[in-house]
């Protein structure tokens, strides 16, 4: 039992419900009580999706336990299949009806739907996670319905792990499929997202696959290079070394020497030019899936001239690699899926800026760090009308946009620290371009004391650095002249210093003498 | 100071009722923490279940508020389910380690759901230890919330049940008004209510524990929401009188409410005329100018927190709409009764749900606004329906006078909304 507060992933059978809400043509019957119809709202609201997602719930009730939920399945079950009349059907439970092991799965089998095929799902809802249930219910279902066939005449590869509610996976797709096109590769299938049944039917015909989400797409990956002969790609095109690596990736899959068209990409100069002069060295940490995190560490390190100060991710399974290259830059890795301690160790690295998740875009508004999201899972406002994909050349130049955007531009910066008692200017407004939601600082957030409190501030006011340190007033004033993106640093830093050399109070010394010794 | 008039080819309760079983599209009664855990300042909600529980209340919550939270849940492992002695084990170190953490709660209900009602977890029992553990600072209660049992609203109902027999026992006569409000109207109600010289006045759920609401035979209590069966039931068995009204939505509701409670309390006309006709006129105003859009327009209900009767009957009598179908989740004739005498005849009265049927009426009868869950509204929209979700109207303030043309705008936004855009959705 373990006492949890938000969640970066849902149960296994949303990730099912991702991969079937992606897909045309699949209808899910998932054996589940009524609360668990929730699930809809997260890819018809959050995702604003124009159709109900492709899902037919038994909700069972109290009642019915131990008289007939098998009976109430199978209605369910026929009921969906002469409705929506699909292709083919998955199946399964979720982890209430798990609890009641009805055998969705065997029921289905023994039914007579027309012929369809029926997939069903095993996910074990008190042990794995989302991330799993989308990557091991496109595994069933390929390994289910795929072919084995002819190659097409021209060279073409599938593209493997897109699905419903994922981040940016729509323009990213679009991105690679272009890019592929470029080099002369058709995409043979695209799949879950927008593939139907008969589409991974095709999928043997492609030459090899592009592996774009490892977390949702590396199973199938796997069986279809051991049993249909298909080797995939590793590495992900997120920024312009790892774009440019990938394609070197698919020149060896077909013993070709590629040179792509980079006449859009941005991203080089852009970081180049002297505007982003003061980019240089700003410290950032890294929190999301672990795919998204390697990627973007690499883009924040050598594409924006970033120091990364630590990174993570939320999906054990990806722990291995990322604690690699965790080691290679230097830092720690936190494998956790513990939002307080993902906030608790943000708060103890006091980075400039935050790469993250919807959650760490939340711990960033308290501690007033700015945040840029590159990873799921996220919410409406990461779902931009506009095409924004992160792979690929134009994905590049997407990122370096998101990237700047959170931070205070390169030449206001300077004016801010010239001006800072200007009324214009005043630290307190924030970015200017950001208007009214600048980040609010650290003390101000938690004077605002949401009723009650909470387990996050009780933690914080804990785990504070130097509560018995004094701050006297001249120096309280003069950290009050510090521009609001540094301040809450170097309060903590001028804390550290005072307790390091066990002073009781900070004078104006102080502060100036620790801002010498902190001074990079 | 008249009852409202019933209308004249008569109400909606003797109306035949459209019983459904079938899929249903509603959330469970674990949704309900998202505005108890704000409303109860000193209370936290550890609902023992699993990921599923955990990331329902998450993103119920994440669509429409992302603040501090005083509830968690509890995630049920593989380990847990193993044997039932290790569950009890581990809930009252959890409970220890959150209590110990969080010395400002002073009540903490242990929240059931499908999960461990399924596997048996004896959560009153868990309770019952845990409230000796950890007395007298802190109560601890038990409900459950859980999907197989409660729809929706029923979790608040289920909640305030749960505080029922363990509230202090008086023999004054005073009223209690049930039901969780937003702490503004809250006050605009006690505000009415010590004009009319009605006190002292009881509210069920308090803001704080120490807040102490008392109950007796002498005490009369009226709710505020629909949805309270459960709770009525209980206080009813601790000796209290029901008061029943129409709901306190729109002008004429709020009035008919007002009024029962008067008559109950000998408030005198003049008292009641005093305290009541101002903010009545108010009330009418506003409504009068949000209800332009509603004006001549067909509603559409489908079954999500049992506002849906009330609600009807304040857009047909007030706003001059027409109903077309009324669902939802249950019906109690004593508490949506008075509501449903006032309800003009004509509209499908529905009870419980199978969702692709009412797909099939709402499509048959293109209303021009469809109240209904957030997994249906834009698949809904897209199909060219005007909607309006269902869940706002819980989270926002609706009640009493002063909320009562809010609460006709939140019902033509939507309409104002389709006029304005001169854009046609690409698909
Ligand atoms: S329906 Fe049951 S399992 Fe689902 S979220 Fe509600 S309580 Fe949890």
């Amino acid at each position: 039992m373990k006492l949890t507060v938000w969640t970066y992933e849902g149960p296994p059978h949303v990730g099912a419900m991702r991969v079937a809400t992606g897909m045309k043509g699949l209808h899910y019957i998932l054996h589940a009580p009524q609360g668990d119809t929730y699930a809809d709202l997260l890819f018809t609201m959050i995702e604003r999706r124009n159709h109900r997602p492709p899902v037919s719930y038994t909700t069972f009730q109290a009642r019915d336990l131990g008289s007939d939920t098998a009976h109430l399945f199978k209605d369910a079950c026929q009921d969906a299949v002469d409705r929506f009349q699909p292709e083919a059907i998955i199946v399964g439970a979720s982890c209430t009806a798990e609890l009641i092991q009805d055998d969705p799965g065997g029921m289905a089998e023994t039914m007579d739907l027309g012929g369809i095929p029926v997939i069903p799902l095993e996910l074990p809802s008190y042990q794995r996670k989302e991330n799993f249930g989308a990557d091991e219910t496109f595994y069933q279902i390929v390994r289910t319905l795929a072919k084995p066939q002819e190659r097409t005449e021209r060279v073409s590869c599938n593209i493997l792990g897109g699905t419903a509610l994922g981040f940016r996976h729509r323009d990213d797709i679009q991105e690679i499929t272009a890019l592929l096109y470029d080099l002369g590769i058709d995409v043979n299938v695209a799949a879950p997202l927008d593939a139907t049944p008969a589409d991974i039917a095709r999928m043997p015909a492609a030459h090899f696959n592009v592996l774009l989400y490892p977390e949702t797409g590396e199973a199938a990956a796997r069986f279809l290079e051991k049993n249909h002969g298909q080797p995939y790609t590793k590495i992900v095109p997120i920024g312009v070394g790892a774009t440019r690596d990938f394609v070197g990736e698919v020149g060896k899959i077909l013993g070709k020497n590629f040179s792509p068209d980079e006449s859009r990409l941005r991203l080089p100069w852009w970081s180049a030019s002297v505007d982003s002069t003061y980019l240089t060295g700003k410290r950032v940490f890294l929190f999301g899936d672990g795919s998204h995190v390697m990627a973007m560490a690499r883009v924040a390190r050598d594409e924006m001239g970033f120091e990364v100060v630590g990174m993570g991710c939320f999906n054990r399974e990806m722990a291995r690699p990322l604690r690699t290259m965790a080691k290679d830059y230097g830092v720690e890795a936190l494998i956790t899926d513990d939002y307080l301690e993902v906030e608790a160790t943000i708060e103890r690295l006091a980075p400039e800026m935050i790469m993250g998740t919807q959650m760490e875009r939340h711990i960033g508004k308290r501690l007033g760090i700015p945040c840029a999201v590159i990873s799921a899972p996220v919410h409406v406002q990461d779902f931009p009308a506009r095409y924004s994909p992160v792979m690929g050349f134009e994905g590049a130049n997407v990122l370096f946009d998101t990237l700047v955007h959170p931070l205070v531009m390169g030449l206001e910066e300077h004016l801010l620290t010239m001006f800072r008692d200007d009324f214009e200017f005043h630290d307190a407004a924030g970015p200017s371009h950001h208007g009214g939601h600048s980040p609010k600082p650290l003390e101000e957030v938690e004077n605002t004391g949401a009723s009650g409190g909470s387990i996050v501030g009780q933690m914080k006011d804990g785990a504070h650095p130097a509560d018995n340190v004094i701050w006297l007033s001249d120096a309280e004033r003069e950290l009050k002249k510090i521009p609001f993106f540094v301040r809450g640093k170097a309060r903590r830093n001028t804390e550290a210093f005072a307790a390091d050399r066990g002073l009781a109070e900070i004078s104006l010394d102080t502060l100036y003498e620790a801002k010498a010794h902190y001074a990079r | 100071m008249n009852a409202p008039t019933p209308p004249p080819g008569g109400g909606c309760r003797s109306a035949p009722v459209l019983k459904e079983r079938g899929q249903r599209e509603v959330f469970c009664g674990l949704t309900g923490i998202i505005w108890l855990h704000r409303k109860m300042q000193d209370a936290f909600f550890l609902v023992v279940g699993s990921r599923t529980c955990a990331h329902l209340l998450q993103s119920a919550a994440g669509v429409m508020i992302f603040a501090e939270p005083r509830f968690g849940t509890a995630i049920l492992e593989e380990g847990d389910l193993a044997g039932l002695a290790d569950a009890h084990v581990e809930l009252d170190r959890e409970v220890a380690r959150l209590l110990e953490r969080r010395p400002d709660i002073r009540q903490l209900f242990l929240v059931g759901s499908c999960p461990s009602e399924v596997i048996k977890i004896d959560l009153s029992r868990a309770a019952e230890r845990l409230s000796q553990v950890h007395a007298p600072h802190v109560r601890v209660l038990n409900y459950s919330g859980s999907g197989i049992e409660t729809t929706f609203t029923e979790g608040e109902d289920a909640c305030l049940a749960s505080m029922v027999p363990v509230l202090p026992e008086t023999t004054a006569r005073e009223l209690l008004v049930v039901g969780a409000l937003p702490d503004v109207v809250e006050d605009q109600m006690l505000a009415l209510l010590s004009d009319m010289g009605v006190g002292p006045v009881r509210c069920l759920p308090a803001r704080r524990i120490d807040h102490e609401t008392a109950i007796g035979p002498n005490t009369q209590f009226i709710l505020a929401q629909p949805f309270l069966g459960e709770t009525h039931a209980a206080l009813e068995r601790r000796g209290a009188t029901h008061i029943p009204a129409p709901f306190p939505f729109g002008e004429e509701g709020t009035t008919a409410w007002l009024k029962a409670i008067a008559q109950e309390f000998d408030v005198p006309p003049e008292a009641f005329a005093a305290a009541t006709d101002a903010p009545r006129a108010r009330a009418r105003r506003a409504i009068a100018q949000a209800s332009e859009h509603l004006n001549g327009r067909s509603i559409f209900f489908f079954p999500d927190s049992q506002l849906e009767i009330p609600l009807a009957r304040f857009l047909t009598r007030e706003c001059g709409m027409s109903a077309v179908e009324v669902g939802s989740p249950y019906i109690h004739d004593a508490i949506h009764g008075p509501d449903l005498d006032l309800l003009p005849a004509g509209p499908q009265i529905s009870e419980g749900q199978d969702v692709d049927l009412q797909l099939d009426r709402v499509r048959a009868a293109r209303p021009d606004l469809t109240v209904c869950g957030l997994g249906l509204a834009n698949p809904l929209e897209a199909e060219g329906l005007a909607t309006k979700w269902a869940i706002e109207l819980v989270f926002t303030p609706v009640h009493f006078y002063e909320q009562a043309g809010d609460l006709a705008g939140l019902f033509s936004r939507p309409l104002r909304r389709k006029s304005l855009l001169k854009v046609e959705a690409a698909e």
